[in-house]
Protein backbone atom coordinates (compact mmCIF):
# COMPACT_ATOMS: atom_id res chain seq x y z
CA UNK A 1 0.00 0.00 0.00
CA UNK A 2 1.49 3.64 -1.17
CA UNK A 3 1.51 6.13 1.84
CA UNK A 4 0.52 9.42 0.39
CA UNK A 5 2.39 12.12 2.01
CA UNK A 6 -0.10 14.31 4.45
CA UNK A 7 0.93 17.71 2.13
CA UNK A 8 -0.58 15.84 -0.73
CA UNK A 9 -3.89 13.81 1.01
CA UNK A 10 -6.15 17.47 0.61
CA UNK A 11 -5.07 17.10 -3.55
CA UNK A 12 -6.24 13.87 -3.30
CA UNK A 13 -9.56 14.09 -1.74
CA UNK A 14 -10.13 17.01 -4.45
CA UNK A 15 -9.15 15.34 -7.48
CA UNK A 16 -11.67 12.23 -5.42
CA UNK A 17 -14.35 14.41 -5.25
CA UNK A 18 -14.20 16.25 -8.82
CA UNK A 19 -13.90 12.44 -10.19
CA UNK A 20 -17.10 11.22 -7.93
CA UNK A 21 -18.94 14.35 -9.36
CA UNK A 22 -17.48 14.14 -13.11
CA UNK A 23 -19.43 10.47 -12.94
CA UNK A 24 -22.38 11.95 -11.36
CA UNK A 25 -22.81 14.07 -14.23
CA UNK A 26 -22.12 11.50 -16.76
CA UNK A 27 -24.26 8.95 -15.26
CA UNK A 28 -27.17 11.71 -15.14
CA UNK A 29 -26.54 12.47 -19.01
CA UNK A 30 -26.65 8.89 -19.92
CA UNK A 31 -29.29 7.47 -17.86
CA UNK A 32 -31.58 10.89 -18.11
CA UNK A 33 -31.82 9.99 -14.42
CA UNK A 34 -31.48 13.53 -12.02
CA UNK A 35 -31.08 12.43 -8.77
CA UNK A 36 -34.72 12.70 -7.61
CA UNK A 37 -34.20 11.22 -4.61
CA UNK A 38 -31.64 13.99 -3.46
CA UNK A 39 -33.48 16.88 -4.60
CA UNK A 40 -37.10 15.87 -3.12
CA UNK A 41 -34.99 15.38 0.05
CA UNK A 42 -33.30 19.08 -0.53
CA UNK A 43 -36.88 20.80 -1.31
CA UNK A 44 -38.59 18.96 0.96
CA UNK A 45 -36.00 20.29 4.02
CA UNK A 46 -36.08 23.86 2.01
CA UNK A 47 -39.40 24.51 0.89
CA UNK A 48 -41.14 25.19 4.38
CA UNK A 49 -37.70 28.03 5.37
CA UNK A 50 -38.88 29.34 1.84
CA UNK A 51 -42.46 29.16 2.67
CA UNK A 52 -42.07 31.07 5.98
CA UNK A 53 -39.29 33.42 4.13
CA UNK A 54 -42.09 34.11 1.29
CA UNK A 55 -44.60 35.44 3.60
CA UNK A 56 -42.20 37.03 5.77
CA UNK A 57 -40.33 38.82 2.80
CA UNK A 58 -44.21 39.62 1.22
CA UNK A 59 -45.10 41.27 4.57
CA UNK A 60 -42.00 43.12 4.90
CA UNK A 61 -42.12 44.29 1.67
CA UNK A 62 -45.89 45.42 1.58
CA UNK A 63 -45.23 47.41 5.05
CA UNK A 64 -42.17 49.42 3.82
CA UNK A 65 -43.58 50.55 0.28
CA UNK A 66 -46.71 51.57 2.19
CA UNK A 67 -45.59 52.61 5.34
CA UNK A 68 -41.75 53.34 5.64
CA UNK A 69 -41.87 54.79 1.98
CA UNK A 70 -44.08 57.70 3.16
CA UNK A 71 -42.24 58.78 6.41
CA UNK A 72 -40.41 60.88 4.02
CA UNK A 73 -42.33 64.49 4.85
CA UNK A 74 -41.23 67.56 6.42
CA UNK A 75 -40.65 68.28 10.45
CA UNK A 76 -43.86 70.13 10.58
CA UNK A 77 -45.81 67.36 9.82
CA UNK A 78 -44.34 64.80 11.84
CA UNK A 79 -46.20 65.29 15.02
CA UNK A 80 -49.68 64.77 12.95
CA UNK A 81 -47.59 61.62 11.25
CA UNK A 82 -46.98 60.12 14.63
CA UNK A 83 -50.70 60.19 15.90
CA UNK A 84 -51.77 58.94 12.50
CA UNK A 85 -49.19 56.08 12.49
CA UNK A 86 -50.72 53.20 13.72
CA UNK A 87 -53.96 53.50 11.04
CA UNK A 88 -51.38 53.84 8.48
CA UNK A 89 -49.79 50.68 9.63
CA UNK A 90 -53.26 49.33 9.50
CA UNK A 91 -54.20 50.55 6.49
CA UNK A 92 -50.70 49.25 4.70
CA UNK A 93 -51.92 45.71 5.91
CA UNK A 94 -55.43 46.22 4.75
CA UNK A 95 -54.15 47.14 1.70
CA UNK A 96 -51.49 45.10 1.12
CA UNK A 97 -54.70 42.33 2.22
CA UNK A 98 -56.72 44.18 -0.60
CA UNK A 99 -54.60 43.80 -3.42
CA UNK A 100 -53.62 40.04 -2.66
CA UNK A 101 -57.84 39.84 -3.15
CA UNK A 102 -56.95 41.90 -6.11
CA UNK A 103 -55.01 39.77 -7.64
CA UNK A 104 -57.16 36.98 -6.53
CA UNK A 105 -59.88 37.66 -8.01
CA UNK A 106 -58.59 38.10 -11.47
CA UNK A 107 -56.99 34.35 -11.19
CA UNK A 108 -60.70 33.58 -9.90
CA UNK A 109 -62.18 35.29 -12.51
CA UNK A 110 -59.94 33.77 -15.28
CA UNK A 111 -60.62 30.20 -13.73
CA UNK A 112 -64.20 31.12 -13.95
CA UNK A 113 -64.01 32.05 -17.70
CA UNK A 114 -61.94 29.15 -18.62
CA UNK A 115 -64.21 26.71 -16.63
CA UNK A 116 -63.31 23.78 -19.46
CA UNK A 117 -59.66 23.68 -18.45
CA UNK A 118 -59.03 22.05 -14.77
CA UNK A 119 -56.49 24.49 -12.78
CA UNK A 120 -55.34 24.99 -9.44
CA UNK A 121 -53.85 28.15 -7.85
CA UNK A 122 -50.26 28.14 -6.63
CA UNK A 123 -48.07 30.84 -4.51
CA UNK A 124 -44.42 31.16 -5.57
CA UNK A 125 -42.23 30.44 -2.70
CA UNK A 126 -39.06 30.45 -4.11
CA UNK A 127 -36.81 30.74 -6.64
CA UNK A 128 -33.84 28.21 -8.39
CA UNK A 129 -30.78 28.86 -5.92
CA UNK A 130 -28.55 29.56 -8.75
CA UNK A 131 -28.25 31.94 -12.04
CA UNK A 132 -27.56 28.59 -14.37
CA UNK A 133 -31.45 28.18 -14.76
CA UNK A 134 -34.53 30.18 -14.94
CA UNK A 135 -37.23 29.02 -12.21
CA UNK A 136 -39.81 29.41 -9.68
CA UNK A 137 -40.74 27.24 -7.01
CA UNK A 138 -44.84 26.78 -6.08
CA UNK A 139 -46.12 26.02 -2.48
CA UNK A 140 -48.23 22.88 -4.01
CA UNK A 141 -46.97 19.97 -5.51
CA UNK A 142 -47.92 16.47 -5.97
CA UNK A 143 -50.64 16.16 -3.41
CA UNK A 144 -52.94 18.94 -5.08
CA UNK A 145 -52.63 17.15 -8.53
CA UNK A 146 -49.17 19.16 -10.05
CA UNK A 147 -47.60 16.81 -11.93
CA UNK A 148 -44.59 16.79 -14.52
CA UNK A 149 -45.12 18.93 -17.78
CA UNK A 150 -48.12 20.42 -16.94
CA UNK A 151 -48.73 24.57 -17.86
CA UNK A 152 -48.12 26.97 -15.67
CA UNK A 153 -49.74 31.06 -16.51
CA UNK A 154 -51.11 33.63 -14.99
CA UNK A 155 -53.92 35.83 -16.60
CA UNK A 156 -51.45 38.13 -18.66
CA UNK A 157 -49.81 35.03 -20.00
CA UNK A 158 -47.86 32.20 -20.57
CA UNK A 159 -45.30 31.52 -17.32
CA UNK A 160 -43.68 28.35 -18.41
CA UNK A 161 -44.03 24.48 -17.21
CA UNK A 162 -43.66 22.03 -14.06
CA UNK A 163 -40.51 20.54 -14.52
CA UNK A 164 -40.42 18.76 -11.04
CA UNK A 165 -42.86 17.65 -8.65
CA UNK A 166 -42.75 17.02 -5.58
CA UNK A 167 -45.06 16.10 -2.48
CA UNK A 168 -45.77 19.13 -1.54
CA UNK A 169 -43.83 22.06 -4.44
CA UNK A 170 -43.09 21.88 -7.56
CA UNK A 171 -40.63 23.82 -9.43
CA UNK A 172 -41.11 25.42 -13.18
CA UNK A 173 -38.96 26.06 -15.63
CA UNK A 174 -39.82 29.83 -17.16
CA UNK A 175 -40.54 30.40 -20.67
CA UNK A 176 -37.17 32.81 -20.20
CA UNK A 177 -35.03 30.10 -19.60
CA UNK A 178 -32.55 28.46 -22.14
CA UNK A 179 -34.41 24.80 -21.98
CA UNK A 180 -38.11 26.49 -22.17
CA UNK A 181 -40.26 26.79 -25.38
CA UNK A 182 -44.11 27.20 -26.22
CA UNK A 183 -46.09 26.32 -29.44
CA UNK A 184 -46.79 29.44 -30.43
CA UNK A 185 -48.33 32.09 -33.34
CA UNK A 186 -48.60 35.38 -34.55
CA UNK A 187 -51.66 36.79 -33.71
CA UNK A 188 -52.91 38.68 -37.41
CA UNK A 189 -51.01 36.66 -39.76
CA UNK A 190 -51.30 33.20 -37.70
CA UNK A 191 -48.48 31.78 -38.72
CA UNK A 192 -46.81 29.62 -36.20
CA UNK A 193 -43.43 29.11 -34.96
CA UNK A 194 -42.36 27.86 -31.33
CA UNK A 195 -41.47 30.71 -29.36
CA UNK A 196 -38.44 29.73 -26.66
CA UNK A 197 -35.95 31.47 -23.96
CA UNK A 198 -32.61 32.71 -24.09
CA UNK A 199 -31.72 32.96 -20.75
CA UNK A 200 -32.44 36.61 -21.12
CA UNK A 201 -35.71 39.27 -20.48
CA UNK A 202 -36.78 38.39 -24.42
CA UNK A 203 -37.93 35.07 -25.84
CA UNK A 204 -37.12 34.28 -29.40
CA UNK A 205 -39.64 33.03 -31.98
CA UNK A 206 -37.21 30.76 -34.08
CA UNK A 207 -39.25 29.60 -37.44
CA UNK A 208 -40.79 32.76 -39.23
CA UNK A 209 -39.44 32.59 -42.63
CA UNK A 210 -38.24 36.17 -44.13
CA UNK A 211 -41.21 36.29 -46.54
CA UNK A 212 -43.91 36.29 -44.29
CA UNK A 213 -44.75 40.11 -42.95
CA UNK A 214 -44.27 40.51 -39.02
CA UNK A 215 -45.43 44.01 -37.27
CA UNK A 216 -43.84 45.55 -34.21
CA UNK A 217 -45.79 45.12 -30.99
CA UNK A 218 -47.94 42.39 -33.00
CA UNK A 219 -49.08 40.02 -30.18
CA UNK A 220 -48.11 36.72 -29.81
CA UNK A 221 -50.34 33.42 -28.77
CA UNK A 222 -50.14 29.83 -27.96
CA UNK A 223 -51.28 27.69 -30.64
CA UNK A 224 -52.03 25.03 -29.01
CA UNK A 225 -49.34 22.68 -31.05
CA UNK A 226 -47.43 21.71 -27.92
CA UNK A 227 -50.38 20.00 -25.88
CA UNK A 228 -49.60 21.63 -22.77
CA UNK A 229 -51.10 25.13 -23.46
CA UNK A 230 -54.51 25.82 -24.38
CA UNK A 231 -55.06 28.05 -27.87
CA UNK A 232 -54.92 31.59 -27.90
CA UNK A 233 -53.40 32.50 -24.30
CA UNK A 234 -51.12 35.57 -24.47
CA UNK A 235 -47.42 34.57 -25.04
CA UNK A 236 -46.27 38.18 -25.55
CA UNK A 237 -45.52 40.77 -28.00
CA UNK A 238 -42.77 41.06 -31.34
CA UNK A 239 -40.62 43.87 -29.93
CA UNK A 240 -37.90 43.46 -31.84
CA UNK A 241 -37.63 42.20 -35.58
CA UNK A 242 -34.35 41.08 -38.17
CA UNK A 243 -33.65 39.79 -41.08
CA UNK A 244 -32.08 36.23 -40.91
CA UNK A 245 -31.24 33.42 -43.17
CA UNK A 246 -33.46 31.61 -43.74
CA UNK A 247 -35.74 32.87 -40.85
CA UNK A 248 -36.20 36.04 -39.05
CA UNK A 249 -35.23 36.69 -36.02
CA UNK A 250 -37.88 37.91 -33.65
CA UNK A 251 -37.37 38.75 -30.22
CA UNK A 252 -40.58 38.47 -28.20
CA UNK A 253 -41.71 40.66 -24.57
CA UNK A 254 -43.34 37.90 -22.44
CA UNK A 255 -46.71 38.97 -21.45
CA UNK A 256 -46.41 37.66 -18.30
CA UNK A 257 -44.50 39.52 -15.83
CA UNK A 258 -41.56 36.43 -15.28
CA UNK A 259 -39.47 38.84 -12.78
CA UNK A 260 -42.50 39.79 -10.33
CA UNK A 261 -44.85 36.45 -9.59
CA UNK A 262 -46.57 36.12 -6.85
CA UNK A 263 -49.75 33.89 -7.84
CA UNK A 264 -49.75 31.62 -11.09
CA UNK A 265 -51.87 28.96 -12.06
CA UNK A 266 -51.49 25.45 -13.19
CA UNK A 267 -53.06 23.81 -16.11
CA UNK A 268 -54.07 20.30 -14.35
CA UNK A 269 -54.24 18.22 -17.38
CA UNK A 270 -51.12 16.42 -19.21
CA UNK A 271 -53.37 15.76 -22.33
CA UNK A 272 -54.10 17.92 -24.80
CA UNK A 273 -56.74 20.47 -24.31
CA UNK A 274 -56.62 21.61 -27.70
CA UNK A 275 -58.71 18.25 -28.33
CA UNK A 276 -61.80 19.26 -27.25
CA UNK A 277 -62.28 22.05 -29.87
CA UNK A 278 -61.05 19.78 -32.43
CA UNK A 279 -64.43 19.75 -34.59
CA UNK A 280 -64.47 23.83 -34.42
CA UNK A 281 -60.52 24.80 -35.17
CA UNK A 282 -60.35 22.75 -38.84
CA UNK A 283 -56.64 21.94 -37.70
CA UNK A 284 -55.56 18.82 -38.66
CA UNK A 285 -56.27 16.27 -36.15
CA UNK A 286 -53.09 15.39 -34.20
CA UNK A 287 -50.90 12.01 -34.78
CA UNK A 288 -52.37 8.81 -33.37
CA UNK A 289 -50.78 8.29 -30.01
CA UNK A 290 -49.75 11.58 -29.04
CA UNK A 291 -52.95 12.89 -27.02
CA UNK A 292 -50.26 12.60 -24.27
CA UNK A 293 -46.63 14.45 -24.44
CA UNK A 294 -43.53 12.31 -24.87
CA UNK A 295 -42.63 12.93 -21.34
CA UNK A 296 -45.46 12.53 -19.83
CA UNK A 297 -46.31 9.57 -21.03
CA UNK A 298 -43.08 7.89 -19.55
CA UNK A 299 -44.52 8.22 -15.86
CA UNK B 1 -2.39 22.89 14.51
CA UNK B 2 -3.64 26.70 14.58
CA UNK B 3 -0.91 28.37 12.77
CA UNK B 4 0.11 28.50 9.38
CA UNK B 5 2.68 29.91 7.13
CA UNK B 6 2.56 32.77 4.96
CA UNK B 7 4.67 33.41 2.01
CA UNK B 8 7.06 35.46 3.90
CA UNK B 9 7.60 32.41 6.36
CA UNK B 10 6.08 33.86 9.49
CA UNK B 11 3.64 32.03 11.44
CA UNK B 12 1.29 34.43 12.29
CA UNK B 13 -2.01 33.54 10.61
CA UNK B 14 -4.80 31.67 12.30
CA UNK B 15 -7.31 29.16 12.03
CA UNK B 16 -10.52 29.95 13.41
CA UNK B 17 -13.21 27.98 14.87
CA UNK B 18 -16.62 28.65 14.90
CA UNK B 19 -19.69 28.40 17.71
CA UNK B 20 -21.32 24.74 17.30
CA UNK B 21 -23.67 24.69 14.22
CA UNK B 22 -22.66 27.97 12.73
CA UNK B 23 -21.37 26.67 9.81
CA UNK B 24 -24.68 24.91 9.16
CA UNK B 25 -26.86 27.23 10.00
CA UNK B 26 -24.90 30.00 7.88
CA UNK B 27 -25.39 27.87 5.14
CA UNK B 28 -28.80 26.88 4.94
CA UNK B 29 -29.65 30.67 5.38
CA UNK B 30 -27.67 31.65 2.61
CA UNK B 31 -29.40 28.45 0.17
CA UNK B 32 -33.10 29.80 1.64
CA UNK B 33 -32.23 33.69 1.30
CA UNK B 34 -30.31 33.07 -2.41
CA UNK B 35 -34.01 30.86 -3.18
CA UNK B 36 -36.38 33.43 -1.79
CA UNK B 37 -35.33 36.57 -1.79
CA UNK B 38 -34.95 37.65 -6.00
CA UNK B 39 -39.00 36.96 -5.68
CA UNK B 40 -38.90 40.00 -4.08
CA UNK B 41 -36.29 41.89 -5.02
CA UNK B 42 -35.05 40.59 -8.67
CA UNK B 43 -31.71 42.52 -8.46
CA UNK B 44 -30.98 40.24 -6.02
CA UNK B 45 -30.60 37.40 -8.31
CA UNK B 46 -26.96 38.80 -9.24
CA UNK B 47 -25.86 37.41 -5.56
CA UNK B 48 -24.20 33.93 -5.18
CA UNK B 49 -24.60 34.07 -1.27
CA UNK B 50 -23.99 30.14 -1.44
CA UNK B 51 -20.84 31.31 -2.72
CA UNK B 52 -19.76 33.77 -0.70
CA UNK B 53 -20.35 31.31 2.26
CA UNK B 54 -18.53 28.79 0.71
CA UNK B 55 -15.13 31.09 0.28
CA UNK B 56 -15.69 32.57 3.93
CA UNK B 57 -15.43 29.44 5.44
CA UNK B 58 -12.48 28.37 3.01
CA UNK B 59 -10.20 31.38 4.20
CA UNK B 60 -11.29 31.29 7.77
CA UNK B 61 -11.14 27.64 8.17
CA UNK B 62 -7.49 27.19 5.87
CA UNK B 63 -8.18 23.50 6.12
CA UNK B 64 -7.99 22.50 1.92
CA UNK B 65 -9.85 19.33 2.86
CA UNK B 66 -12.27 21.11 5.11
CA UNK B 67 -13.17 23.89 2.54
CA UNK B 68 -13.77 21.68 -0.27
CA UNK B 69 -15.46 19.33 1.01
CA UNK B 70 -17.85 22.38 2.45
CA UNK B 71 -17.98 23.22 -0.96
CA UNK B 72 -19.15 20.19 -2.33
CA UNK B 73 -21.71 20.19 0.24
CA UNK B 74 -23.09 23.79 -0.41
CA UNK B 75 -22.77 22.92 -4.31
CA UNK B 76 -24.53 20.15 -4.94
CA UNK B 77 -27.80 21.57 -2.08
CA UNK B 78 -27.91 24.38 -4.31
CA UNK B 79 -27.76 22.25 -7.53
CA UNK B 80 -30.88 20.43 -6.06
CA UNK B 81 -32.72 23.62 -5.74
CA UNK B 82 -31.97 24.50 -9.40
CA UNK B 83 -34.51 22.36 -11.01
CA UNK B 84 -33.72 19.46 -13.19
CA UNK B 85 -32.64 21.26 -15.76
CA UNK B 86 -29.31 21.58 -13.90
CA UNK B 87 -27.49 18.34 -13.35
CA UNK B 88 -26.38 17.54 -9.57
CA UNK B 89 -22.19 18.14 -10.06
CA UNK B 90 -22.59 21.53 -12.23
CA UNK B 91 -21.95 23.91 -8.73
CA UNK B 92 -21.15 20.96 -7.09
CA UNK B 93 -17.93 21.10 -8.88
CA UNK B 94 -17.35 24.68 -9.12
CA UNK B 95 -17.87 25.38 -5.29
CA UNK B 96 -15.22 22.46 -4.49
CA UNK B 97 -12.62 23.57 -6.41
CA UNK B 98 -13.16 27.20 -4.78
CA UNK B 99 -13.53 25.95 -1.54
CA UNK B 100 -10.36 23.90 -2.07
CA UNK B 101 -8.95 27.32 -3.52
CA UNK B 102 -9.78 29.25 -0.99
CA UNK B 103 -8.67 27.62 1.85
CA UNK B 104 -5.45 26.94 0.25
CA UNK B 105 -4.61 30.40 0.49
CA UNK B 106 -5.89 31.20 3.59
CA UNK B 107 -3.49 29.07 4.52
CA UNK B 108 -0.87 31.16 3.14
CA UNK B 109 -1.89 34.41 3.22
CA UNK B 110 -4.08 36.93 5.56
CA UNK B 111 -7.14 37.53 4.26
CA UNK B 112 -8.70 39.45 7.21
CA UNK B 113 -8.34 42.91 5.52
CA UNK B 114 -11.06 44.15 3.63
CA UNK B 115 -9.54 44.93 0.52
CA UNK B 116 -7.87 41.48 0.46
CA UNK B 117 -11.34 39.84 0.82
CA UNK B 118 -12.68 42.16 -1.80
CA UNK B 119 -10.01 41.23 -4.50
CA UNK B 120 -10.39 37.44 -3.34
CA UNK B 121 -14.32 37.25 -3.72
CA UNK B 122 -14.26 39.29 -6.92
CA UNK B 123 -11.33 36.48 -8.23
CA UNK B 124 -13.36 33.41 -6.79
CA UNK B 125 -16.39 34.40 -8.41
CA UNK B 126 -14.76 35.14 -11.78
CA UNK B 127 -13.28 31.45 -11.26
CA UNK B 128 -16.45 29.98 -10.60
CA UNK B 129 -18.52 31.18 -13.09
CA UNK B 130 -15.45 30.20 -15.59
CA UNK B 131 -15.38 26.19 -13.46
CA UNK B 132 -19.35 26.23 -14.42
CA UNK B 133 -19.02 27.50 -18.18
CA UNK B 134 -16.03 25.24 -18.37
CA UNK B 135 -17.99 22.13 -17.00
CA UNK B 136 -20.81 23.29 -19.30
CA UNK B 137 -18.68 23.17 -22.56
CA UNK B 138 -16.92 20.25 -22.20
CA UNK B 139 -19.32 17.57 -19.83
CA UNK B 140 -22.43 18.61 -21.32
CA UNK B 141 -21.68 20.51 -24.60
CA UNK B 142 -23.72 23.26 -23.73
CA UNK B 143 -22.12 26.01 -25.33
CA UNK B 144 -21.73 29.29 -23.25
CA UNK B 145 -20.18 32.79 -23.34
CA UNK B 146 -17.03 33.06 -21.24
CA UNK B 147 -17.35 36.70 -20.22
CA UNK B 148 -19.51 39.43 -20.61
CA UNK B 149 -20.20 42.67 -19.00
CA UNK B 150 -22.73 41.24 -16.29
CA UNK B 151 -19.88 38.89 -15.09
CA UNK B 152 -17.89 41.86 -14.63
CA UNK B 153 -20.53 43.71 -12.64
CA UNK B 154 -22.09 40.22 -10.75
CA UNK B 155 -18.31 39.80 -9.42
CA UNK B 156 -17.79 43.53 -7.98
CA UNK B 157 -21.08 43.54 -6.13
CA UNK B 158 -20.68 39.99 -4.91
CA UNK B 159 -17.51 41.03 -3.52
CA UNK B 160 -18.80 44.37 -2.00
CA UNK B 161 -21.46 42.19 -0.58
CA UNK B 162 -18.89 40.14 1.09
CA UNK B 163 -16.67 42.33 2.59
CA UNK B 164 -20.08 43.62 4.57
CA UNK B 165 -21.04 39.81 5.30
CA UNK B 166 -17.79 38.72 6.21
CA UNK B 167 -17.48 41.13 9.00
CA UNK B 168 -21.47 39.91 10.14
CA UNK B 169 -19.92 36.01 9.72
CA UNK B 170 -17.01 37.00 12.11
CA UNK B 171 -18.96 37.61 14.85
CA UNK B 172 -19.62 33.60 14.80
CA UNK B 173 -16.16 32.82 15.22
CA UNK B 174 -15.14 31.70 18.94
CA UNK B 175 -13.31 34.39 20.86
Amino acid sequence: MVAIPSRHKSLVLLAGVIVLQVLMLAVQIKRDAEGRLIRVWTVGAVSPFERAGSYGFGWIRDTWRHYFALQNTTKENERIRRENDVLKLQITQLQGKAAEADRLATLLNFRQSHADVPMIGARVIGTGAGTASLTIQLDRGERDGIRKNMGVITPDGVVGKVVEAYPNASQVLLLTDKDSGVGAMLADSRVQSPVGGQGEPLLVMKYVPNDDTVNLGERVITSGMDRIFPRDLPVGTVAEIKSGNPFKQIRIKPAANLERLEEVLVLLSLRSLEMKNEGNTGDPPPAPGAANPPRAAKR
Amino acid sequence: MNEAFDIRGQSHIEVHKFRAGAITIATLLALVIQASFPIHFAKTAVLDLPLLVTIYFGLSRRNPSTGLLLGMVIGLLQDSLSGPTVPLGLYGIAKTIIGYLASSIGARLDTEHPAARFALTASFFVAHQGLIVLTRRILLAQPEPWFNMHLFVAALVNALVAVFLFLVLDRLRKN
